[in-house]
């Protein structure tokens, strides 16, 4: 029982992760009918920007609470991935508004290439370590451990989502983004400046993964140039999962991955007779995608489109 | 009367296309002016031209300034609405927001909340019906939005592309009433339509557009008796 509570915990605050992250594929895709395949990538630069400010305050002022020096690293990222994603969108792929969506696909995947292998160059192949900044607490919960830091993530996710839930639904520009995913020509004959809109959509989408790749890299300690390709893939899956282009569906297909991931990590030793182990983790966000791919591709909250690939 | 809108060699193409070949025409403030023609005359490219929506030839003036080559939304700021072909209301957006939409440019709160007040007090219809989503209304009450909405920018110019497409004659006869109304009330109105016996009645002049180019136009009154018209767009 204990461990069935204890996966959940994990999955749930990995799931929350992966939901930030599958909001900006989701909020693109719901705008361009794009798959930004770099998002995964922004994520990664948001951990490692982060990583290095944190490196660089440690050095020059190693008074600085933990908390603060953390924080000063999400606030450089922040604005660094938001620059990164505008230009993304502006050099990349808004000169193929109008051409086959073939070609806006494959040169997501040639920035997302360009991206890794730019990052490996600055910070290198090795893995950055997250150094021990931040307050360790542990709390029990029937049975399941919880640490501070596992708190903080999904409060602070489903805080972030609270407030994107409240700009799309609320606001002029959230009613404009609205406009413009069901129709650019009606959006613009309102006035709205639709280029503008994209570009705030990516923007926004990449403030969030620089959160969320802050996030990832304080739980696992860890970051590294590769890292944004399978969370990335994850992130995507758990868009598909929740349907492609609702933003509730990410919110919601986030957490559920996470959830799946835990538990099939959990349990898959003692389902195989301990034939496959819990590194088998990563499958399992695979398997979803192509279950969901095959028996319902609109995803649990999408409204079911006709394949216009 | 003062000209609003003067358009001179107008031309609009797709790849290899022809659909708008060169015309010239005017709207003068206040005044009522529809433009008929048959199926693929180049109506409705017409109206995209002038809305920045496609790329186009010539000049176009509005109220004395070059507007040709702008971004859609900065023509919209200028004054110009276009109610397109088909509607184009926001379905998964409801009545309420689409109409918010239409009020996109303005930031004058009080006002707009009175316009609102007043788009529903017309249509009562979409009153009733405000927060349903638009996909889920008639065609007729998504003309009545989508005219509704446009308004809701106080446009200078409004640019109506076939309202009555696609619509029962009772629903027609009120979507007339509309235009009627807006009319009355000083808005400068180009109509686009096929249903040239409706458009001629409710209009003071009027264009005819034939293979992408005008070939008749003058007060609607005469053009309704030119045997021309008659025989060609009145079924006589
Ligand atoms: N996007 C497009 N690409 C290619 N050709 C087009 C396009 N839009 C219109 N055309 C062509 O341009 C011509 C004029 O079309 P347009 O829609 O302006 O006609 P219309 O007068 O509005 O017709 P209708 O009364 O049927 O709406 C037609 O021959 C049409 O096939
Ligand atoms: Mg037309």
């Amino acid at each position: 029982m204990d461990i069935f509570l204890q996966q959940l915990v994990n999955g749930l605050v990995l799931g929350s992760i992966y939901a930030l992250v599958a909001l900006g594929y989701t909020m693109v895709y719901g705008i361009l009918e794009l798959i930004n395949f770099a998002h995964g990538e922004v994520t990664m630069i948001g951990a490692m920007v982060a990583l290095s400010v944190i490196g660089v305050l440690m050095g020059a002022a190693p008074d600085l609470p933990g908390v603060m020096v953390v924080l000063a690293g999400i606030l450089v990222a922040i604005p660094a991935c938001m620059a990164l994603a505008f230009g993304i969108e502006k050099v990349a792929y808004r000169p193929l508004r109008k051409a086959p969506r073939l070609a806006p696909l494959i040169t997501a995947i040639g920035v997302s290439i360009i991206l890794q292998n730019l990052a490996m160059l600055i910070w290198g192949r090795q893995y950055v370590s997250f150094p021990p900044l931040l307050p360790v607490a542990r709390f029990e919960f029937l049975g399941a451990h919880i640490s501070l830091l596992q708190i903080v993530i999904v409060v602070l996710a489903v805080t972030i989502m609270a407030g994107l839930w409240l700009l799309v639904e609320k606001s002029r520009l959230g009613r404009a983004m609205r406009a413009t995913a069901q129709s650019k020509e009606v959006a613009e004959l309102m006035g709205v400046n639709v280029d503008r809109v994209i570009s705030a959509t990516f923007i926004i989408g990449a403030a969030i993964a620089a959160i969320a790749g802050v996030m990832v890299s304080a739980y696992y300690g860890l970051a590294h140039y590769y890292m944004g390709f399978m969370l990335g893939l994850k992130a995507f899956s758990a868009a598909v999962l929740g349907g492609i282009g609702n933003i509730a569906g990410a919110m919601l297909g986030g957490l559920l991955l996470g959830v799946i991931e835990a538990l099939g990590a959990g349990y898959i030793g003692d389902i195989t007779g301990g034939f496959l182990g819990s590194h088998y983790q990563d499958v399992f966000a695979f398997f979803v995608l192509i279950l969901v791919l095959v028996f319902r591709p609109s995803g649990l909250l999408g409204e079911r489109v006709a394949n216009r690939a | 009367m003062t000209t609003l809108l003067s358009v001179h060699g107008l031309k609009v193409a797709y790849g290899g296309i022809h659909a708008v070949r060169g015309i010239d025409f005017e709207v003068a403030s206040g005044e009522l002016v529809c433009l008929i023609g048959a199926n693929g005359a180049g109506k409705s490219s017409t109206l995209k031209g002038l809305m920045g929506l496609v790329p186009h030839g010539g000049s176009i003036h509005f109220d004395g300034e070059r507007v040709q080559h702008a971004a859609t939304h900065t023509i919209v700021a200028r004054g110009l609405a276009l109610v397109p072909e088909g509607r184009g209301v926001f379905g998964r957006l409801t009545v309420a927001e689409n109409l918010d939409m239409g009020a996109y440019i303005r930031r004058d709160k009080p006002g707009i909340k009175a316009d609102l007040a007043r788009a529903y007090e017309h249509f009562p219809r979409l009153a009733e019906r405000r927060a349903q989503l638009a996909g889920t209304l008639s065609g007729g009450e998504q003309q009545m939005l989508a005219i509704a909405r446009a308004m809701m920018g106080r446009p200078r110019l409004l640019l109506l592309d076939e309202p009555s497409m696609g619509l029962a004659p009772l629903m027609v006869q009120k979507i007339y009433e509309t235009i009627a109304t807006i009319a009355g009330e000083g808005v400068t109105i180009l109509l686009v339509e096929q249903n040239a016996n409706l458009a001629l009645k409710v209009s003071h002049r009027a264009y005819v557009m034939e293979s992408g180019a005008i070939t008749l136009s003058g007060p609607s009154a005469e053009l309704a008796n030119d045997p021309q018209v008659r025989a060609a767009y009145l079924g006589e």
